[in-house]
């Protein structure tokens, strides 16, 4: 019974993220030592073949959450479970198969001294899955072919593609080892509006061809909301609000999502003329010295003593939607 | 009827590179009222900042107007003098640039480079001119701004550091604010706030604006007319109704397809633009859009559409208008 029971949870959870923290040291004159909380006591799952969104400004850790998953960053505490074991101690070798990113910047991302062969080949070389060179040639054809590239772009080099197909070819690296899950790491926030919803869609059919798992950072909620089975907001360091992506944008409940949904500018006149903006105060606080109690106090319309003392926990408010707010009443009475 | 503010006529701008002409701008002819705030949308290459700098006459080398005027309030720019413009520029006709972190100029004081404008433009002595800039950042929504005056750009964020900008712009209330894509390197929330901002203080002064973005939910809320540009060509220009609701070019219909909507209901699948930007140094022969359209015809390859009037303010260069056109006048004939 137990076992049938771990089993299954095996199956429907591919990554759990267990009161991960990371902390960036930095000097603080000669013998001082601060640190960042870059990332502060975040719980999450992502179940199989879904994907995850994580939103926020730039500088509230979802960046360093991708990364402190794939263990690109030694976590300060916390652990990650990948498929029903704890990754966090262990050797990653095995798990590179699993688990690729995708970056940012496809300008800086790609060894601009390798041609596209050699770039998608890499992978393929290190874990040793092709058998003989005949079948590493027919694997990088077919990975190009998979993003939508051709055979011809196999010799070429990165400088001789636009910001699109770079990323594409960022994208066929990463599905090389054919993993399981993917950290898409804002990648579409560098290219063209027009050349946006082409990766949007690709990354869409990936997932449907290949039962893929994503954990999609990005700062345009828009293409978030669009890409994402459930949501997750981060401020400072911490997670504020999880929900359903819908749930997330229509009924969000924390008042900072609320004022970041809000903040989205909507492409219909009409529409946007009649919304009414929650526009924040001040900038957002320096994690070197974060805000005690709740993160958010110093923005918040509705914080009180209490939020500067008493730091909310993040807790189930209805089925699988989960929010950090001492106020969530007074919030949704509004 | 209101005043003419900025009349661009078959505007011809070229930058001689070593591998050849580029056509920035390819015979473009905007023009805007007083009061108005006009929006450009493209994609980057489009000629959408290029036009923001032979406004302010800041062509850079190798770039050169070959054609064309350009008349502002008056003034005929693209004939004035370096001296003549100086005079103007930063006093009738200011800009906002992208990056807030790179144009102030880090080893001045923010006071210093307020005043600067101040010094140069009007005929305030030191202390007067000193409680204009107190005056400036307060209407910008800077606190305390005495002690602000004393710091470096590097001690401010970068929101501020955009709003300061905007106080520099302000500084002598032009009659034209060129926002050139000014909140692009900030977060939403951020964004939010300066171009709220941006919009009380337009009343407030009465100045138009010139809003560049690639961001088309920026333009819906902001802007009354819209350009919309491709390939250093204007296709299309309405009010924001006549776009957003019934646009008449293929490149507008798709970028407007081809972006998730925040407040859309149900999941619709994303229908992206195919294919890439054109490179301009080779461009195609007819419409440069011709090649990604999917209603693309023959004579679209071989030669450029006029415009066709749609209404006193929406028109848009494409065939199908003109087949359009062609076939119902066959109609009335018959």
């Amino acid at each position: 019974m137990s076992l049938a029971n771990e089993k299954s949870t095996k199956n429907n959870t591919l990554v759990e993220v267990r009161n991960l923290k990371q902390y960036f040291p930095v000097s603080y004159g000669l013998f001082s030592k601060k640190y960042i909380k870059a990332i502060d006591d975040v719980s999450f799952n992502i179940k199989r073949g879904e994907t995850l969104g994580l939103v926020g400004e730039s500088g509230c850790g979802k960046t360093t959450t991708g990364r402190s998953i794939l263990r690109l960053y030694e976590p300060t505490g916390g652990r990650i479970i990948y498929d029903g074991v704890d990754i966090t101690k262990v050797d990653m070798k095995p798990y590179r198969k699993k688990m690729q990113i995708v970056f940012q910047d496809p300008y800086a991302s790609l060894d601009p001294r390798m041609t596209v062969g050699d770039i998608i080949g890499e992978p393929i070389d290190i874990n040793k899955l092709a058998g003989s060179k005949k079948e590493r040639t027919y694997m990088i054809l077919e990975m190009l072919n998979r993003v939508g590239l051709n055979s011809e772009h196999a010799n070429r080099y990165p400088h001789e593609f636009s910001g699109g197909q770079r990323q594409r070819i960022g994208i066929a690296r990463a599905l090389a080892v054919n993993p399981e899950f993917i950290v898409c790491d804002e990648p579409i926030s560098a290219l063209d509006v027009s050349i946006q919803a082409q990766i949007v869609n690709m990354f869409e059919e990936l997932q449907e061809k290949m039962g893929l798992t994503y954990l999609f950072i990005a700062h345009d909620i828009s293409v978030v909301e669009h890409i994402s089975n459930r949501i997750g907001v981060m401020y400072l360091g911490k997670l504020v609000e999880l929900a359903d992506s819908h749930e997330l944008v229509f009924h969000n409940v924390h008042p900072y999502t609320r004022s970041l949904i809000s903040a989205v500018p909507i492409p219909d006149p009409a529409s946007s003329r009649k919304r009414k903006r929650i526009v924040l105060e001040g900038d957002v606080p320096s994690p070197l010295n974060p805000p005690s109690g709740c993160r958010f106090c110093t923005r918040c319309p509705y914080a009180d003593e209490r939020c500067k003392t008493e730091e909310p926990k993040l807790t189930e408010i209805s089925n699988g939607h989960y929010a950090a707010c001492h106020h969530l009443d007074k919030v949704q009475g509004n | 009827m209101r005043k003419t503010l900025l009349d661009i006529k078959n505007l011809r701008l070229s930058f001689f590179t070593p591998a050849g002409e580029v056509k920035a701008l390819n015979d473009i002819s905007i023009s805007m009222q007083e009061g108005d705030v006009l929006g450009i949308v493209g994609e980057s290459g489009s000629g959408k900042s290029v036009t923001a700098s032979a406004i302010m006459g800041l062509t850079a080398y190798p770039g050169k107007i070959i054609g064309g005027t350009i008349d502002f309030n008056g003034h005929r720019i693209n004939e004035m003098s370096e001296k003549e413009m100086r005079k103007i520029r930063g006093k009738e006709v200011s800009m906002i640039f992208q990056d807030p972190m790179t144009s102030l100029n880090p080893v001045y004081t923010i006071g210093n480079q307020i005043m600067e404008v101040l010094k140069l433009h009007t005929d305030l002595n030191k202390q007067q001119a000193y409680e204009r800039s107190v005056e400036l950042l307060k209407l910008v929504g800077i606190n305390e701004p005495e002690k602000r005056l004393k710091q470096y750009p590097h001690e401010l964020s970068g929101g501020m550091r955009q709003r300061v900008m905007i106080a520099i712009g302000l500084a002598c209330e032009p009659k034209l604010l060129i926002a050139d894509e000014p909140t692009t390197a900030l977060d939403v929330t951020i964004q939010a706030q300066i171009l709220e901002l941006m919009m009380e203080l337009k009343n407030k002064i009465n100045m138009s604006i010139i809003m560049i973005t690639h961001d088309l939910g920026i333009v819906a809320n902001m802007c009354d007319k819209i350009v919309v540009m491709y390939a250093g060509k204007v296709v299309e220009t309405g009010t924001a109704d006549e776009i957003f609701y019934n646009p008449k070019h293929e490149y507008t219909k798709g970028l407007l397809r081809s972006i998730p909507k925040l407040d859309s209901e149900k999941h619709e699948k994303l229908i992206p633009i195919e294919g890439t930007p054109v490179d301009l140094l080779n461009p195609p022969a007819g419409c440069p859009f011709a090649p990604r359209c999917g209603q693309c015809m023959k004579i679209c390859l071989k030669r450029m559409p006029e415009f066709t009037e749609l209404s006193d303010t929406h028109k848009s260069a494409c065939w199908m208008l003109q087949k359009e056109a062609f076939e119902q006048k066959r109609r009335e004939e018959k």
